[in-house]
């Protein structure tokens, strides 16, 4: 009987509805790596500084997200920025200010990290040889700092991707909402549809994030 | 903030804090378990269960735990497997962090020098003696920071649970936030409860990164 429920894949649009939500999600998840990647460099230069306070505030803003589920986090911008701040956006929107803070704050901690653990003599070398504050970025730590974070940048990557499945709490028409309507509209004639839908959007998250994690593990086994 | 239909709500969140915090140790125990177990066939390559072991955890580690928990709850009655949301919950939860805890052990078993593999070898000891006395307390050592990091992983994902309507904090705080339409006050409430359990976790676990540390032995 299971087998029949495979063709409410296939009735009317639905699989061309499925992938139009999945595209929602891959978009979302793009932007907010863009932005929250962006943000994170920045702040994650500013945490290596000397500055304390800046430093501070950078930490507890790290920390903050670091306690905050993502879901609560999504709860938090759509219930209050419309009530408290009277700011109107679209879903979509919110889920994309929500992401690029969390991929932020996760991408400083990352770069941090990286400029941090390129050898001092790095450094040293590059200002014996008179190179400025600038330069001695772009030319010397920059390209270390890239090879270093990249395999935690990937996987964070991977992370952004699987929580897009988080959207449909804050009703965004992402892949798994569009399941959703497509199985209580074929419940009657397919019994056995909810099987292969969500089993299908078990396999494209799958074949999203498997590639990249592959690469992100090579990354690191090369390094060894 | 209206602080009395916050003191209202306390009850019904105390009950709520004490299920996410009985569901989390659940949850983080039953992945340590299957975490060993599967990253103890990989290290050893046990054939076919080694194989089953990887895409096992190539699966679950690439795919979201919501949709895991909708197969688990959803789509398994339509083959007449009918569990209760918590249980679930809690299936779901230590199919996607025993695969989190798997890798993070098999880093740390990888993290050995051989000198210490071959040293136990050469006094004759046999794989489980060597698994037992050798590979897993020096490689529990070095997979500590990865532990750390799923435990505190695991707790924050007991808050999808919320979307199989576990009456956990998530799910609570949505829930009044419904009946009562005072969201800042159940959000601000719901944050404060995380960082409770979590902070404190988080100190605990940085104190003990650092006692382990011995395992570094050697290398």
């Amino acid at each position: 009987m299971v087998h029949s429920g495979i063709n409410v894949l296939f009735e009317g649009s639905n699989f061309a509805r499925l992938m139009a939500g999945l595209w929602t999600s891959i978009w979302i998840a793009a932007i907010s790596l863009i932005i929250g990647l962006a943000i994170g460099i920045i702040f994650g230069i500013l945490r290596t500084l000397s500055n304390k306070f800046i430093r501070f505030i950078l930490r507890v803003y790290l920390e903050f997200f670091r306690i905050v589920p993502t879901i609560v986090l999504l709860y938090l911008v759509y219930y209050i920025l419309p009530r408290t701040f009277h700011v109107n956006w679209p879903a979509t929107w919110m889920a994309v200010l929500a992401f690029s803070l969390w991929v932020a704050a996760e991408f400083s901690d990352i770069v941090r990290g990286a400029i941090e653990s390129v050898p001092k003599s790095q450094r040293e070398s590059g200002l014996a040889l008179g190179l400025s504050k600038i330069q001695l970025f772009r030319y010397v730590l920059l390209p270390q700092v890239i090879k270093l974070e990249l395999p935690a940048t990937i996987n964070l990557a991977t992370r952004v991707i699987k929580t897009t499945s988080l959207l449909l709490v804050i009703s965004i028409m992402e892949v798994i909402n569009v399941a959703q309507q497509i199985i209580e509209a074929n419940n009657q004639q397919y019994p056995t549809g909810v099987f292969w839908v969500y089993g299908l959007i078990f396999i494209l998250y799958f074949v999203l994030d498997y590639p990249l994690s592959a690469w992100a593990k090579k990354l690191t086994n090369e390094r060894k | 903030m209206n602080w009395s239909i916050m003191q209202q709500a306390l009850p019904v969140f105390v009950h709520a804090f004490g299920l996410t915090i009985w569901l989390s140790l659940i949850g983080i125990i039953g992945s340590i378990i299957v975490g060993i177990i599967a990253s103890l066939t990989q290290y050893f390559k046990v054939p076919v269960l080694s194989q089953v072991m990887t895409a096992y955890v190539e699966l679950a580690r690439n795919t979201p735990l919501l949709i895991q928990l909708f197969f688990l709850y959803y789509a398994f009655p339509v083959i007449g497997i009918k569990m209760s949301a918590e249980v679930c919950g809690i299936i779901g939860l230590i199919f996607l962090g025993g695969a989190y805890m798997a890798e993070g052990f098999t880093g740390g078993f990888n993290g050995i020098s051989t000198s210490q593999i071959n040293s136990g070898k050469a006094l004759g000891m046999s794989r489980f003696q060597l698994a037992r006395y050798v590979v897993f307390p020096q490689g529990f050592a070095l997979s500590m920071p990865a532990l750390t990091a799923n435990i505190i992983f695991l707790i924050k994902e007991t808050s999808i649970f919320s979307v199989i309507a576990i009456p956990e904090l998530t799910n609570t705080a949505l829930d009044l936030t419904g009946m009562y339409y005072r969201s800042n006050e159940y959000l601000l409430m719901l944050v404060i409860a995380y960082a409770i359990i979590l902070i404190p976790v988080i100190l605990l676990l940085t104190w003990l990164e650092r006692r382990v540390r011995y395992g570094a032995f050697g290398n």
